[in-house]
């Protein structure tokens, strides 16, 4: 292992007081939320600390440093708490952190129409601090401190606007999810350290476990990550809460804390636990490829803005997820090159997510914040009343169905080449399941399309359904600012991958022991992932070629011929001045989609009811659409608990008596017990 | 055997395996009947090419058999059937023809990996005509499984007796007795089955499979 | 350097002159087969010619994406065309974009392409833009395993690189391969709203599909639409010819006379596959639409079957 410099470097030490600061500040807001501009000075104050630690984690990855650590006497009096900063780390500080900004700007627009500042900015400001925190934690109890810290902050900002019912019940399901998934945590941490282990992750890492006890370990790992991840079938509370928060916390959360979930499931899996035998390939390629396919159909079944951003959640977590199986399968399998194509194709894919996630729900968030509208059945024509926040919404909407040239795509593409150096491997298992997973990545790129053509035409396109929509107008200046931010680095993500795939790169050479090829020095800006003559993509020609021969054509026939447009009614075949409750909504432009998918994967059905003639009633149509996962596995699981603690709660009722004979029993058992097996 | 030679024999296993998808594919008697028609040629031509390149003549019979008989005579037999009785036109499927394609691949798959687990040590592209040919006879059993047709459920059973026979013919040395015995006991099945069809039409008016089932008692 | 530059370029514009000619063979076979005399050959040119020259009629609460989409849809499709080998293999940007980047670029032209039939706020863009997306949502993974299928028996996914190897004579009879070409012409007619899919000719707007999304636009923005959709007809008879019928191609070593028979042979092909699609198309009869996915999901499966196969064969 690289040499970890116990003496404290400056980039690890800059991080943990800006944590301190986040916390304080979280502290401070309690008090000042009330106060004219004190919502707003937190804000900022937020805004400079995470632009400070991004700067920071920034430069240490590009330069690419050695490991800082840190071991602070706080916490528990036999462990302190350890803190460790090393590439992976930092990676991951850079998103958190550029997170962090977009929402600070975000919150500093939005922070006007927030009914209730005190139930947030405290917490947002807690739950950037815990989120850095998880990222450097480098012991089991830091670690699990900082994630029931996130756990609980997020949960109190889903609980803000509490008077609404469904609020309270994505928070009372979150808490539910959240809880169990710590428990995971606890007892895989518990079980890897073993009875006498030390609990700092470096002593974990020199442990070799066995085969059966790994395997239960990973097991535990990934439900509990994986349940805060989102990945299927744990991923129920996500759709709820995630669109409950305020919108930049709902950012935060599918954006940022989703990928904090991944990075410790990369710590665990890959780092802390030994080599991988297959099966724990197999079981995330099943994992992932289903999160993909399931998340993406459930999004096409939805009309709630946020709520389908949240299923798509699921879909890109299925995606990452993917790829850390190929490159589990591909470690496993010894071929290591391949290997790390996997891995930095799932952590690009981890960044580029972040990034348009965001952008997708600060746009969702402005509209909702001048139209109180999260349907998009009565929404419409937003593209001429909020230009910008059109616009932004537009290149994350591209960005995010995985279409070049910007960085969806080269996520995308830098997976399916790893698919396709899978025939390499082995295993009989795998040489079926890989085409199966490609087939169903493919299918779920094709969904996504799809659904954002729905999402977008619904809410921005067409004629204005409502008065709401009528009387929209564009995002705050500071709101605006994160937006077209985050659509720089989108386009900038897309166009020069090299520098990205490069920063990543250094990471691999530790976790999967194997490298890929330097991207910056190929010409042109051209990325070869294995070799020239097998792959080759150049996103910046790409968008090159596309923008000049798009301006050219149209400079052209402006010259050659005419410039001319003239302005009329739409033609629509004849038919005059249809009004707009005419057009398409989002339930008519996923019929034909959901009828083909739909009917057997969510039993779906459609009624219509229409009146007779004669009759002025009007015409009815409804659509059933029902949770296959909700209902084959939580709903007997909540029955089964129910039933269960209902018979228990018999125990508070007892007299004192029983209570003095439950003892007894128990006692004599212990001893029965001892006298056995001495 | 020479290496051009086994590439034809794979690539007409591999057109029976793309013909049967498309047997699973139709939706339209008469379609379903031509499709036959093709997939006993295809099994004709693989026959030929086999006695052609394992010098065994008595496989050119068998050819020919598979082509009079199952190309010819029994399509138009059942076409006969199917406008005498009237049998509407329209295949009807239990699951949709979507998912049955994907049962298809899945089964497909099966094979492939049942055969290559099994005989290691085989020349390669033998083992996958080999598991071809199981594909051929699984996909013939999915038609019989998910069509409420009898006369689908016919030609599905015929597609099968294909997958047999090309599975013995690339095998090398099915005797010229076992073929014709096969042949003969094909014919009188389809004679029993034809005979079958008549009474169930006279007796019910119908010869929807859920309908006998009914009428057996077994469901209200 | 300059030739390598120069025959790029004059690919693009090779691409972009005979679009509307492969339109107008396919138009004319067509006619003739139903005993009509058709248009003539230089129809297309004409029509593009005489619609460059209209006034564009604009819908008043169209906005800017209605306007600009047709330029996007034009940029990313001839990009797309640009990139397929025609006459010769190992032009210089051909390592810029491999087949699975042409794919994403064409879905990038159909995004826009349905985002503008929804612009305008009709219920016919509506019709469009729907059916469209369920058509894509099964055409382009079909496409992906196809381009598995081709990248794993090739060793790569560059089209130059996979037009050599299949001229090299190293393939031989594959079955994938066969399994690859049926699924890629039934996405290719998918993809074209060709019969059986969707009718190019149609003015019944409930049979629409392509026809439907753009039933708004006039003048110069048709005009380039128009030439969008040529150029990915053209785009996928090239594809095809140069995967399955490589013959003819220059390397970047030939002689300049390899380069006039690749070209002649290049215009041979397109006219054969302009002859071949107008046979079909006279000889079956359009599909109801919901048969539509049953037609494009028979093709995954047959794109899905041959990846298999080489998946699991590749090792043996």
């Amino acid at each position: 292992m690289d040499a970890l410099s116990l003496s404290a470097g400056t980039t690890l030490d800059m991080a943990l007081i800006g944590i301190s600061v986040l916390l304080g500040a979280g502290v401070a807001a309690a008090f000042a939320a009330r106060a004219r501009y004190g919502a707003r000075t937190i804000y900022v104050a937020c805004l400079i600390t995470t632009a400070a630690m991004l700067a920071a984690s920034l430069s240490f990855l590009i330069v690419g440093g050695a490991t800082e650590s840190r071991h602070l006497p706080i916490g528990l009096p036999w462990i302190g708490m350890h803190f460790d900063l090393d590439l992976l780390a930092a990676m991951f500080l850079v998103i958190v952190n550029l997170g962090g900004v977009s929402a600070s700007l975000y919150g500093i627009g939005a922070d006007a129409e927030e009914r209730e500042p005190t139930r947030v900015v405290p917490f947002f400001a807690t739950f950037l601090g815990a989120m850095n925190m998880v990222v450097l934690a480098a012991d089991a109890f830091t670690y699990l401190i900082s994630w029931e810290f996130m756990s609980l902050s997020s949960w109190a900002l889903v609980m803000a606007h509490h008077r609404d019912a469904d609020n309270r019940r994505a928070g009372y399901l979150y808490l539910v999810m959240a809880s169990f998934g710590t428990l995971s945590l606890l007892l895989a941490f518990g079980l890897f350290a073993g009875p006498s282990g030390g609990y700092a992750f470096a002593d974990m890492r020199a442990l070799h476990l066995e085969p059966l006890r790994a395997g239960v370990v990973f097991v535990l790992v990934l439900i509990g990550c994986g349940s805060k991840a989102g990945v299927v079938p744990l991923h129920a509370w996500l759709p709820l809460a995630h669109p409950a928060a305020p919108s930049h916390v709902s950012a935060l959360m599918s954006g940022v804390m989703t990928k904090v979930a991944i990075y410790g499931l990369v710590r665990i899996v890959f780092d802390l636990l030994g080599p991988p035998p297959i099966w724990w390939s197999v079981v995330l390629l099943i994992l992932g490829g289903v999160s993909a396919l399931l998340g993406v159909l459930y999004a096409l079944m939805e009309h709630d803005l946020k709520r389908l951003l949240a299923y798509h959640t699921i879909e890109n977590i299925g995606i990452i997820v993917i790829g850390l199986g190929l490159a589990l399968a591909f470690e496993a399998g010894g071929i290591g090159w391949a290997a790390a194509l996997a891995f930095v194709a799932a952590l690009f894919h981890v960044l580029n997510h972040s990034l348009f996630k965001s952008l997708l729900f600060y746009g969702a968030g402005a509209v909702y914040a001048t139209t109180h509208e999260r349907d998009m059945e009565h929404l419409g024509g937003l593209i001429h009343r909020m230009p910008v926040t059109a616009f932004a919404f537009l290149v994350g909407s591209v960005a995010i169905s995985a279409l070049p040239p910007l960085n969806g795509f080269v996520s995308e593409w830098l997976t399916f080449q790893a698919i396709l150096v899978s025939p390499q491997l082995p295993e009989w298992g795998l040489k079926f399941l890989i085409p199966a997973v490609g087939a169903m990545l493919a299918l779920s790129a094709a969904l996504a399309a799809a659904c954002f053509v729905k999402a977008y035409g619904a809410t921005f396109l067409g004629r204005p359904r409502t008065s709401a929509a009528e009387s929209a107008h564009d995002a705050h200046a500071s709101v605006r600012v994160a937006l077209l931010g985050l659509v720089v680095l989108c386009v900038a993500a897309g166009i020069l991958p090299g520098y990205v795939i490069d920063a990543i790169a250094q990471i691999t050479t530790r976790f999967v022991g194997a490298d890929m090829p330097l991207q910056s020095t190929q010409g042109w800006l051209t990325i070869v992932p294995i070799d020239a003559a097998r792959s080759s993509y150049n996103g910046f020609f790409v968008f090159l070629f596309v923008a000049f021969t798009a301006w050219a054509a149209a400079l052209v026939i402006r010259r050659v011929a005419t410039g001319a447009i003239r302005r009329a009614p739409p033609w629509d075949c004849g038919y005059v001045d249809s009004s707009p409750a005419l057009q398409y909504t989002a339930s008519s432009f996923a019929q034909p989609i959901r009828r083909v998918f739909g009917t057997w994967v969510f039993r779906a059905r459609e009624t219509v009811t229409m009146p007779k003639p004669g009759d002025t009633r009007a015409a009815h149509f409804a659509v059933v659409v029902r949770d296959v996962v909700w209902e084959t596995l939580y709903v007997p699981i909540e029955r089964l608990v129910t039933s269960v603690s209902t018979r228990a709660d018999r125990i508070q009722f007892l007299t004192i008596r029983q209570y003095l004979g439950l003892m007894f029993v128990t006692l004599i058992g212990l001893l029965s017990l001892l006298a056995l097996t001495q | 055997m020479d290496i051009p030679g086994y590439d034809v024999a794979h690539l007409l296993a591999g057109g029976m395996v793309l013909v049967s998808f498309m047997l699973l594919y139709q939706d339209r008697m008469g379609a379903l009947l031509n499709v036959f028609a093709l997939h006993a040629t295809v099994l004709a031509l693989s026959v030929a090419w086999q006695a052609y390149v394992q010098h065994a003549p008595h496989l050119y019979v068998t050819a020919c058999i598979a082509l009079g008989l199952k190309a010819i005579l029994i399509p138009s037999a059942l076409r006969r059937i199917v406008r005498r009785l009237d049998i509407h036109r329209e295949v009807e499927t239990t699951v949709g023809i979507g998912m049955t394609m994907l049962v298809g691949v899945a089964l497909v798959a099966l094979s492939i990996v049942l055969m290559l687990k099994v005989t290691v040590g085989v020349d390669p592209l033998g083992r996958q005509d080999l598991a071809f040919a199981l594909a051929v006879l699984l996909l013939g059993l999915l038609m019989m499984v998910t069509r409420r047709n009898a006369v689908s459920q016919v030609v599905g059973f015929m597609s099968l007796e294909n997958g047999l026979i090309l599975a013995a013919s690339g095998a090398r040395g099915m005797p010229l007795v076992v073929e014709i015995s096969i042949a003969f006991s094909v014919l009188i099945a389809f004679i029993v089955i034809g005979l079958f069809l008549f009474r169930i039409r006279e007796r019910f008016d119908s010869v929807d499979v859920a309908d006998l089932h009914t009428f057996r008692g077994d469901r209200a | 350097m300059i030739r390598a530059a120069t025959l790029q370029i004059g690919q693009a514009l090779l691409v972009l002159v005979l679009a509307p000619a492969l339109t107008g063979v396919a138009r004319k076979i067509k006619s003739r087969l139903q005993q009509r005399q058709g248009p003539s050959l230089l129809q297309p040119y004409r029509d593009l010619w005489k619609l460059v020259h209209k006034e564009a009629v604009v819908a008043e609460n169209a906005s800017w994406l209605f306007r600009v989409a047709p330029y996007l849809i034009f940029g990313a499709t001839w990009t797309a065309a640009s990139l397929v080998p025609t006459f010769a293999t190992g032009l210089p940007f051909s390592t810029a974009a491999d087949l699975l980047a042409i794919v994403a670029l064409l879905g990038s032209a159909r995004f826009f392409l349905a985002l503008a039939g929804l612009d305008v706020g009709t219920s016919f863009g509506g019709i469009g833009s729907s059916r469209e997306v369920m058509i894509a949502s099964l055409a382009e993974p079909a496409l992906i395993i196809v381009a598995f299928t081709l990248a794993l028996i090739a060793g790569s996914t560059q089209l130059s690189v996979i037009a050599a190897f299949m001229t090299s004579g190293d393939v031989g009879l594959r079955v994938s391969l066969g399994l690859a070409l049926t699924a890629l012409v039934i996405v290719a007619i998918a993809e074209n709203a060709r019969i059986p899919v969707d009718n190019p000719a149609t003015h019944l707007e409930l049979t629409m599909v392509h026809e439907a999304m753009v039933l708004e636009y006039s003048g110069r923005h048709l005009a380039v639409i128009e030439a969008a959709s040529s150029l990915k007809l053209l785009l996928y008879v090239s594809l095809i010819a140069a995967v399955f019928v490589p013959w003819g191609h220059a390397t970047p070593e030939s002689a300049p006379a390899q380069y006039a028979i690749g070209i002649g042979s290049y215009v041979v092909k397109l006219a054969a596959g302009g002859a071949l699609l107008a046979v079909f198309e006279t000889t079956i009869a359009k599909m109801r639409v919901f048969r539509v996915p049953e037609f494009l999901g028979a093709s995954l499966m047959l794109a899905l079957l041959g990846a298999l196969l080489m998946f699991v064969t590749r090792s043996l």
